[in-house]
């Protein structure tokens, strides 16, 4: 099946629907207007950049260009997981943690995914190792940032019963042990669902592009079949790091529960 | 200024060849720094003004806040001990309770239907059904004195109170501050008391200290 590709008139109709929703915005004052337009630019602008980056990156098939892009996503990564917490740990070691989680659940993943299992030749080609990184970091960030931001609250408010625990001679682990259990289920929560609904509730968006793009059914479905479980093993993983990173922030070397390393909120 | 007929003030101490605790230049935040000695079986009574800090020095000796100065237990170092163990050995009864499972029995490192822990639950007024009792049901006063039973159940070496008769009536303090002078006289408990009730500070302290501005640290007379 050939792709029917789509003119410019096509795209303009599509954000003409836009503009339609953000007049009714206007119109029963709900004020998200402006928000919405500038969201609906912003998001054609990059797409139509990384068009052109890939555009580029995929005539070149450079080692070095595929591994320039990865660094860039994942500082990005990095930095949105960090931006989203209300209580962030301060200073470069916020940063570091949270894009060490992302290099953790989304690079090394990603790493075998393409070596092992897609087996593609050579292993860096950017037709499958932006998409999968991207997907994979796009995915993961979104389980790694909600996890980290409930261990940052979480240990705030309920400070005092940590500190009891440790008077009672438990250590930090054991101290914070159910917060950073419930942490890390709340990270993982959504990755399950999302298991547990695709195919029934929903037709994930990588295999409804591929179907679009021309692709076999069968094909797409195992393609998203893989992805699922990336996606789900890149989470778990990058949740179970993210809170044993941060958590260790959050004790000193007596144990002591230093909160002192958390940003305020005003 | 010695409370002679208190029976927390005994000499006579089973442990009472060991060097004791040695709270030596302790300073927290603007406050100290503090100078005081504890020997076995001694009990010594800390007042002072609201805000001078009382509560942050309990927390200072027992090592869950950053603190200046080093506390000696039997002359070894707060920092030679583990963290849990020394929380353990010097433990602290903060002035409110925290609660995480919803019954009252796995906050006990021991079982409560048997041993010392028992008769203790008994004589502070607690029927033997009160491990499944939930905790979310339990009255300020009960849990003022189940966290000190708790906190008695690791065996201290020192056991450093904030005020940990506040919510109490008259009988069940007095029944708290026999429990606690037997474990002086008998074991050679150590306790750091603090508290703005001058008056069971001399009755319970073999000594009473006033916390003052400064690491000045007053002896007060009855």
């Amino acid at each position: 099946m050939n792709v029917i590709s789509l003119s410019g008139w096509d795209l303009t109709l599509a954000a003409f629907l836009l503009v339609l929703l953000a007049v009714t915005s206007f119109r029963i004052k709900l004020g998200l207007e402006k928000r919405m337009l500038i969201a609906g630019l912003r998001m054609t602008v990059q797409l139509l950049l990384i068009g052109l980056v890939l555009k580029t990156l995929f005539a070149s098939c450079s080692f070095v260009l595929v591994f320039l892009m990865s660094l860039v996503m994942l500082l990005v990564a990095g930095y949105e997981v960090w931006a989203r917490q209300k209580r962030k740990l301060i200073g470069a070691r916020g940063y570091l943690v949270s894009t060490g989680s992302m290099l953790i659940s989304s690079f090394t993943v990603t790493f075998l995914a393409l070596t092992v299992m897609v087996g593609v030749d050579p292993w860096y080609t950017p037709q499958y190792a932006i998409p999968l990184l991207g997907m994979l970091l796009g995915n993961t960030m979104n389980g790694v940032a909600l996890a980290s931001d409930r261990l940052t609250s979480e240990i705030y408010n309920q400070r005092s019963l940590v500190e009891q625990r440790l008077l009672l001679g438990q250590s930090w682990q054991e101290a914070s042990g159910d917060i950073r259990r419930d942490c890390m289920r709340t990270g993982m929560i959504p990755i399950m669902n999302s298991m547990a609904a695709a195919g029934v509730v929903s037709l994930p968006g990588m295999m409804t592009g591929q179907i679009l793009g021309g692709s076999s059914p069968l094909d797409a479905v195992k393609y998203q079949i893989l992805i699922m479980f990336l996606i789900a093993v890149g989470t778990g993983f990058g949740v179970i790091a993210a809170i044993w990173l941060i958590s260790r922030q959050l004790f000193d070397e007596r144990q002591r529960l230093v909160l002192e390393n958390l940003s305020s909120v005003k | 200024m010695k409370a002679a007929h208190s029976p927390l003030s005994s000499p006579d101490t089973r442990r009472n060849r060991e060097q004791g605790l040695r709270i030596q230049q302790i300073s927290f935040l603007t406050n100290g720094p503090y100078d005081l000695t504890l020997s076995p079986g001694q009990c010594l009574g800390v007042t002072g003004p609201s805000g001078i800090g009382k509560t942050q020095l309990l927390r200072a000796i027992a090592d869950v806040i950053p603190h200046g100065g080093d506390c000696l237990l039997d002359a070894r170092s707060c920092s030679s001990f583990a963290a849990p163990v020394w929380r353990k050995t010097v433990a602290l009864v903060p002035a409110e309770s925290f609660w995480w499972y919803d019954t009252v029995a796995p906050h006990f490192v021991v079982d409560l239907g048997q041993g010392k822990i028992c008769e203790w639950l008994g004589r502070l007024g607690f029927p033997g059904d009160v491990g499944s009792w939930q905790v979310s049901r339990l009255s300020t006063g009960e849990r003022q004195r189940l966290s000190l039973l708790r906190t008695l159940s690791l065996t201290p070496r020192v056991l450093l109170l904030d005020e940990p008769t506040s919510s109490l009536d008259q009988k069940m303090v007095r029944v708290v501050e026999e429990i606690l002078a037997e474990l002086c006289v008998k074991e050679g408990m150590m306790c750091l008391w603090v508290s703005h009730d001058r008056e069971q500070l001399f009755r319970v302290g073999t000594r009473v200290f006033s916390l003052e501005q400064h690491g000045l640290v007053q002896e007060l007379c009855s």
